[in-house]
């Protein structure tokens, strides 16, 4: 069981998961995105300072499974410092490894790449996708 | 308890592998598996009788009838209803209470008046009473629950007025599986003037129905639950209400006579069932109550009786783990939800499926009661009339295994 299942949990994401990276609420001036996933609970309030087409910070709160958190932890850590540009081809490739399917490897992933093993696990892809939904719904707020 | 080996026999899904270990099904609350002998009879059907029904004069078109009208007499004998008029086939219970809320819910209530639920209802025994107070205007009050997840009568008096039109209650909780006292709930709405609508969602598998001791207005259950296909369920109805309702769907099957600009509806209970019916549903549906009477509605209660006693006795051994609902398990169906302190639900059904265990995880469509619970989610395990003690050990060992997989390796 347990060599499956390590495919799965790997221990980067336990580690964020139990010590979340940017957990917390931007107080001034962000864009706020709360989004849940219907079928199971999982719930993500996100918010980022998006200056000059780059995010400056990112924060974010929610309840759900450990790879659901553990995706938004990472996720935030990811995009902090990058364009929205930037951001949302990481979110591409994100997806596009979530689907199993290659992906461009030219991009630095770190520890993004952890969450790999979840494309094994149909039923959870949503979990680990909810936190980079979110962002690309915060960064299209910023264009309108 | 009964005896699984024979029944698992009848089940084929049941014969597989699962992540490289046999299927463990406790996801029973969801969906209940269906036997070979419900599967067969729907294949019959395809295979010699298909035909539409109440049309032909061709003898399939006999044949077709005959089967769907059986199916509706087993299903009156199944739940005691006085007559087949009471008896309308719907697509399952979501469909069932809405058409109460449609049809007699938007003809009867007026601004002011009040619908009475409770707070472990299911989404499909809310959200109709939401948009029929929005429509209409009436109230949609809440009965508190205690803190053992069960109803007080004395709550019920307090919440029920002489203002409250409909009271629609849970027969079985699909989540914390209390068994709630209808009958006495019924009395109850009656003296006010009410109307009790019976979700009977959780009931009709596990154990005897009989709406006449209930003596409640309208009961909703589905067949994909209670061993039979999905898309079939039944709304029965007091043949005096439902003579007085409308329609809600118009076309074929329902009309006595049509003119340019007015007709007229067929008689209880074809008025309700317009166009081409659910034809090898209602069959299959049929060909599960036969199966579920084999075995005996009373002897599968008290069989999950005691899986969930013993389920009960077994999970609270585990350090950590935390079980939803009434602490007697004499007071509930074989539905046991629970969390384990540290690991999320949804991670606690992945590490069971590994070991080919089959549990929900999730709201169970009841976020009102996940509110109530101070959760957000929960992990369930659902037992039905094949499963047995072993089943319940395995679920055991699987969820120590998680335990230790989350606090021990990180
Ligand atoms: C208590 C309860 N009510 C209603 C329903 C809805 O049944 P269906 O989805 O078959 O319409 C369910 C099934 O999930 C249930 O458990």
């Amino acid at each position: 069981m347990s060599s499956n299942l390590d495919q799965l949990y790997r221990r980067v994401i336990m580690d964020h998961y139990k010590n979340p990276r940017n957990k917390g609420s931007i107080e001034d001036g962000a864009l706020t995105i709360d989004m849940n996933n219907p079928t199971c609970g999982d719930r993500i309030h996100l918010t980022l300072q998006v200056e000059d087409g780059k995010i400056q910070n990112a924060k974010f709160d929610g309840e759900g499974c450990s790879i659901s958190m553990a995706s938004a932890s990472m996720m935030t850590q990811a995009v902090k410092g990058k364009t929205v540009e930037e951001a949302l081809q990481l979110s591409s490739t994100f997806s596009e490894m979530m689907l199993g399917k290659d992906y461009d490897d030219s991009i630095e992933l770190e520890d993004i790449e952890s969450l790999s093993g979840v494309s094994q696990f149909p039923a959870r892809i949503k979990c680990a996708t909810l936190a980079w939904k979110a962002m690309e719904k915060g960064v299209s707020l910023d264009k309108d | 308890m009964l005896n699984t080996k024979e029944i698992r026999s009848y089940f084929p899904i049941l014969d597989q592998e699962i992540n490289g270990h046999p299927l463990v099904y406790l996801d029973n609350g969801a969906t209940s598996q269906k036997p070979r002998q419900v599967i067969e009879a729907i294949k019959k059907y395809y295979e010699f009788e298909n035909s539409n029904v109440h049309r032909g004069v061709h003898t399939l078109g006999n044949r077709a009838t005959d089967s769907y009208e059986g199916a509706r007499e087993k299903v009156r004998k199944f739940m005691n209803a006085k007559s087949t008029k009471e008896v309308i086939f719907t697509r399952g219970t979501t469909t069932a209470i809405n058409m109460v809320a449609q049809s007699y819910g938007l003809a009867n209530l007026k601004e002011g008046d009040e619908i009475v639920i409770t707070h472990m209802e299911h989404h499909s025994n809310i959200i109709p009473w939401q948009q029929l107070a929005k429509r209409t205007g009436a109230v949609l009050k809440y009965i508190d629950l205690e803190a053992d997840g069960t109803l007080s009568l004395e709550k019920v008096r307090e919440t029920i007025t002489n203002q409250t039109k409909i009271v629609s209650i849970v027969y079985v909780s699909n989540v914390l599986g209390t068994m709630n006292p209808i009958k006495e709930i019924t009395q109850i709405a009656h003296e006010h003037g009410a109307v009790m609508v019976v979700d009977g969602a959780q009931a009709a598998p596990h154990l005897k129905l009989d709406v006449q001791a209930l003596d409640c207005d309208f009961l909703a259950f589905s067949g994909h639950k209670m061993c039979g296909p999905t898309g079939i369920g039944v709304l029965y109805g007091k043949e005096a209400l439902l003579e007085k309702m409308e329609p809600i769907e118009f076309g074929g099957e329902m009309i006595d006579f049509v003119g340019l600009y007015d007709s007229t509806w067929k008689e209880l209970p074809w008025k309700f069932e317009g166009g081409t019916p659910i034809i090898a549903g209602a069959i299959g549906l049929g060909a599960a109550i036969d199966f579920l009477e084999e075995i005996g509605l009373d002897e599968i209660e008290q069989h999950e009786h005691e899986l969930a006693a013993y389920a009960m006795q077994k999970m609270s051994a585990i350090d950590g783990l935390t079980i939803y609902g009434p602490t007697d398990p004499a007071k509930r169906a074989g539905i046991v939800t629970f969390n384990l302190d540290d690991v999320h639900p949804h991670d606690v059904a992945t590490v069971l499926d590994m070991s080919g265990i089959a549990v929900r995880a999730g709201h169970h469509c009841a976020q009102p009661l996940m509110k109530w619970l101070q959760c957000v989610a929960t992990a369930r395990a659902s037992f039905y009339i094949y499963n047995s003690e072993e089943d319940i050990d395995s679920l055991v060992t699987g969820l120590v295994s998680a335990k230790e997989y989350f606090n021990d390796v990180f």
